[in-house]
């Protein structure tokens, strides 16, 4: 104890310095979690089946990502601020579903079936800002938990399409469906369409969560909405315009997923929310919000459908078990994500 | 279980957390049936060697002696067997829970299967009454006020017949009134021979109820001496480890004349206060005392838009009616909260996004420039003091009085007209007090109107132009800060002013 303290206080402060630096580093490793995930997966992929690794298996995959895709980055914004919205399955069923039936109508009677589908993706994206406010505005105005709001309108827009399509399915027009299969089935540069307004909808997520005021009010609402509050933030503003955001993510998503089909069902959709949610979360947003990243998000849903493109590939693990293994990774990187915040 | 009370002794105790050592071998013993104030700055080491006493924190090195029997306690289960309780600084209290189930958790009186909730209640309403807290053991714990719910802490802490108390910061929220009979209780405790260790910033209070003090500073032990040797200066001398200078500065004349920044008329918030007149110049620092549930918080909330109330506002001369607190900074009135991590601060967050979160339309044109808020940062850094080991850090990593200094920056960002600060200095050490003071006083020299709600008298009483005082939701006077005395303040507030003595 009598030994001079300089030593002990220069170890000290190498201590203190790696200590400053360390979480630093881990974080970084944190967000890289979901990227090293995905390079483990397709590396498995392509050792397990040589088609894996082909330029049209991967447009494939890019291209099915893209819905989800989509929604998990408008899901982003909700579960950051500390939000969930559980209906957009059922929500893109009812925009599908009004859409198709929207165009079949405004095809003969504007005279125009060009029209008709222009107005038609118009009108997802509407219906979507429009779904989205009313989840907003009962949230906020009317103080119900988003839990039971997006539960209950999860019921509601489920049981509508079912009612519009008489239980049976609402069927896009012939003529009309080939003018507007090109939004689904086309290419660009090499690149199929879907896959292009996934980027552009994930870059401009991007760009609204970290570089504007906007997104930094989301983080911080989520983080503690009590200080937001206190900070001169309009938290109810910022609330509703993040399930509008995802609104307008889910029709948009709609809008490139009709061509796919041509039609609407009342499976249309179907847990999709769950797909949507688990992208989010297995991409390093905390389901209690405060902070996340639309990369993440980004890199969570091609690894979502990077599995089941596997799974379909190989006969190791049934197909119909997909859902099961996606199960499993959700609850394996919550397990790795516990005790970081 | 003996009746005796609990000696202890710490010998070289170490602590790291990771890499990070903040005990550095502290090493003093305490005798059974003492009033021990333990003294310190903020992050002086205080909290965390009490943790290990009390079984929340493990040793990194050394030993723990409790009745002369080395321990490694686990949990605080295996402290509190010894008899050993740490009264929390933050509560942890169950808020959907009564409060005699708060009393009895984890130690829960059973008759059979089921819980004896009538012997729970029983004893429970005998403990509150020995804290002088008139509850129904009943009450859920969400419905008490902040005072209530530190002592019913300290209800549950004898409840479970404490023999070695640590009470941290415990008069921080109370009411003179309550403070006095908390010293009665501990008076009681040491005469039925339990130690009790003491950790207040408080000084005059450690210097009243306290046997003896002892000082540590940056994870060392420094001194210990009998109470009634050292002065009060002294103390703080030695928490610092330097001279300190005069707490607060000089006072400057009363500003005059001119239109007040604030004003405000017969304004009521339902439940809190009624009929509120009062206004502030540019320039003036005016001072709000009152008991806890005087209702100045609630008064400014209900100012700010955040509580239903009816009134006239004026800010400078222009009525205004103040919707939320994102209005109330566009018409140039910031708020300061008490509630420093539930209100005040995203403790998760970075320095840089804290600072500027009130002010952030200043830095987006339209996409924001990390730049600009890092220049920002880097000045409100030099201009308030704040001491970080790196600005990189998160909030939560700043010690108490530079979170308050960042959360003083904060509200300053959007340049108000007129600053609210509600117990700015709450829970912070002697030396950031003084930085804060200085500060309060710069805002007022280059005109902004400053309102500071304290239940620390002396510090309005040193600060203020004029001081406030509210009792039970009205508005009693507004004194003179010159010449001002506790007494006055205190007569004012307790009701007792124009009762003949």
């Amino acid at each position: 104890m009598s030994q001079p303290d300089i030593p002990q206080n220069a170890a000290a402060e190498g201590a203190q310095h790696r200590a400053e630096t360390a979480p630093r580093w881990t974080e970084r490793l944190h967000g890289l979690g979901p990227v090293i995930g995905l390079v483990l997966l397709c590396i498995a992929g392509s050792a397990l089946n040589s088609d894996f690794a082909t330029l049209d298996n991967l447009m494939n995959v890019l291209t099915r990502t893209a819905f989800i895709g989509i929604i998990a980055v408008g899901m982003c914004f909700v579960i950051i601020s500390g939000g969930i919205d559980l209906s957009v399955g059922s929500m893109a069923a009812l925009i599908a579903g009004c859409v198709i039936l929207f165009i079949n109508w405004a095809g003969p009677a504007t005279g125009s079936p060009l029209l008709a589908v222009v107005l038609g993706a118009g009108l997802a994206v509407l219906l979507g800002a429009l779904f989205g406010l009313a989840h907003g505005l009962l949230i906020t105005r009317g103080r119900i938990e988003p839990f039971i709001v997006t539960l209950g309108t999860l019921g509601i827009f489920r049981a509508y399409l079912t009612y519009f399509a008489n239980g049976g399915a609402i069927t896009l027009d012939n003529d009309l469906s080939d003018l507007y299969a090109p939004v689904y089935y086309a290419s660009l540069l090499g690149i199929p369409v879907p896959v292009w307004v996934f980027l552009l909808v994930a870059v401009a997520g991007a760009v609204i969560l970290n570089r504007t005021a906007y997104g930094r009010y989301v983080q911080a609402i989520g983080s503690n909405e009590q200080v937001a509050r206190y900070a001169a933030v309009d938290v109810n503003f910022v609330k509703t315009l993040t399930y509008v955001l995802l609104g307008v993510c889910v029709g948009i998503a709609t809008l490139l997923y009709v061509p796919r089909l041509g039609s609407a069902s009342p499976t249309t959709g179907l847990l999709w929310e769950l797909e949507a949610i688990a992208a989010v979360i297995v991409g390093g947003t905390a389901l209690k919000g405060g902070a996340g990243s639309i990369t993440g998000t980004v890199v969570g849903a091609i690894l979502l459908s990077v599995i089941s493109n596997i799974l379909n590939l190989t006969s190791i693990i049934s197909v119909y078990l997909n859902a099961a293994v996606q199960g499993f990774v959700i609850i394996v990187v919550a397990f790795l994500q516990r005790g970081r915040r | 279980m003996t009746t005796q009370g609990v000696a202890v002794a710490f010998d070289n105790v170490v602590k790291a957390f990771g890499p990070v050592q903040v005990l550095h071998g502290v090493s003093f013993d305490l005798a059974p049936g003492r009033v021990y104030g333990l003294l310190g700055e903020n992050g002086a080491g205080k909290s965390t060697l009490m943790k290990i006493l009390a079984g929340y924190e493990a040793l990194t090195g050394g030993e723990l002696r409790v009745n002369g029997q080395p321990q490694q306690f686990r949990s605080s289960r295996e402290a509190e067997a010894l008899g050993i309780v740490l009264i929390h600084q933050e509560f942890n209290l169950a808020e959907d829970l009564s409060v005699a189930d708060n009393i009895f958790l984890g130690h829960e009186k059973r008759k059979g299967l089921f819980l004896d909730d009538r012997a729970m209640r029983a004893e429970a309403a005998a403990a509150l009454a020995q804290v002088g807290l008139a509850v129904d053991p009943a009450t859920k714990v969400r419905r008490l006020i902040v005072a209530e719910k530190q002592l019913v802490e300290i209800a549950k802490a004898t409840a479970r017949h404490a023999r070695l108390l640590i009470m941290d910061e415990p008069t921080a929220t109370l009411t003179p009134g309550e403070t006095e009979r908390l010293f009665g209780l501990i008076a009681q405790l040491r005469a039925e021979g339990v130690t009790i260790v003491y950790i207040s910033h408080k000084l005059d209070e450690v210097e009243r109820v306290t046997d003896e003090v002892i000082v540590m500073r940056d994870g060392r032990f420094v001194a210990r001496a009998p109470t009634p040797e050292l002065t009060r200066h002294q103390m703080a001398n030695l928490m610092v480890g330097r001279e300190i200078a005069d707490l607060y500065p000089p006072r400057d004349p009363m500003p005059t004349g001119g239109v007040p920044a604030l004003r405000v008329r017969g304004f009521s918030v339902p439940g809190w206060a009624q009929g509120i007149d009062f206004e502030v110049r540019p320039g003036e620092i005016l001072g709000f005392a009152g008991l806890v549930g005087a209702g100045r918080t609630e008064l400014f909330e209900g100012l700010l838009g955040l509580r239903p109330a009816s009134g006239t506002v004026e800010l400078q001369g222009q009525a205004v009616r103040l919707r939320s607190p994102r209005h109330a900074a566009h018409h140039g009135l910031t708020y300061l909260s008490e509630d420093r991590k539930g209100k005040g601060l995203h403790v998760a967050f970075g320095l840089r996004e804290n600072l500027t979160l009130m002010a952030l339309e200043q830095y987006a044109r339209p996409w924001l420039r990390p730049e600009a808020e890092r220049a920002a940062l880097a000045t409100a850094v030099k201009d308030y003091g704040i001491r970080a080991g790196s600005l990189e850090v998160k909030a939560a990593s700043l010690s108490g009085g530079n979170q308050q200094k960042l959360a003083l920056a904060k509200v300053l960002q959007p340049r108000p007209k007129v600053v609210v600060l509600d117990e700015p200095t709450r829970g912070v050490d002697v030396g950031a007090k003084r930085d804060i003071y200085f500060l309060i006083q710069r805002l007022a020299r280059e005109g902004l109107a400053v309102i500071v709600i304290s239940s620390e008298l002396m510090e309005l009483i040193g600060l203020a132009h004029r001081v406030a005082v509210m009792r039970a939701g009205r508005l009693e006077a507004t004194l003179p800060g010159e010449g001002l005395t506790e007494e006055a303040l205190i007569a004012h507030a307790t009701g007792t002013a124009h009762v003949p003595a």
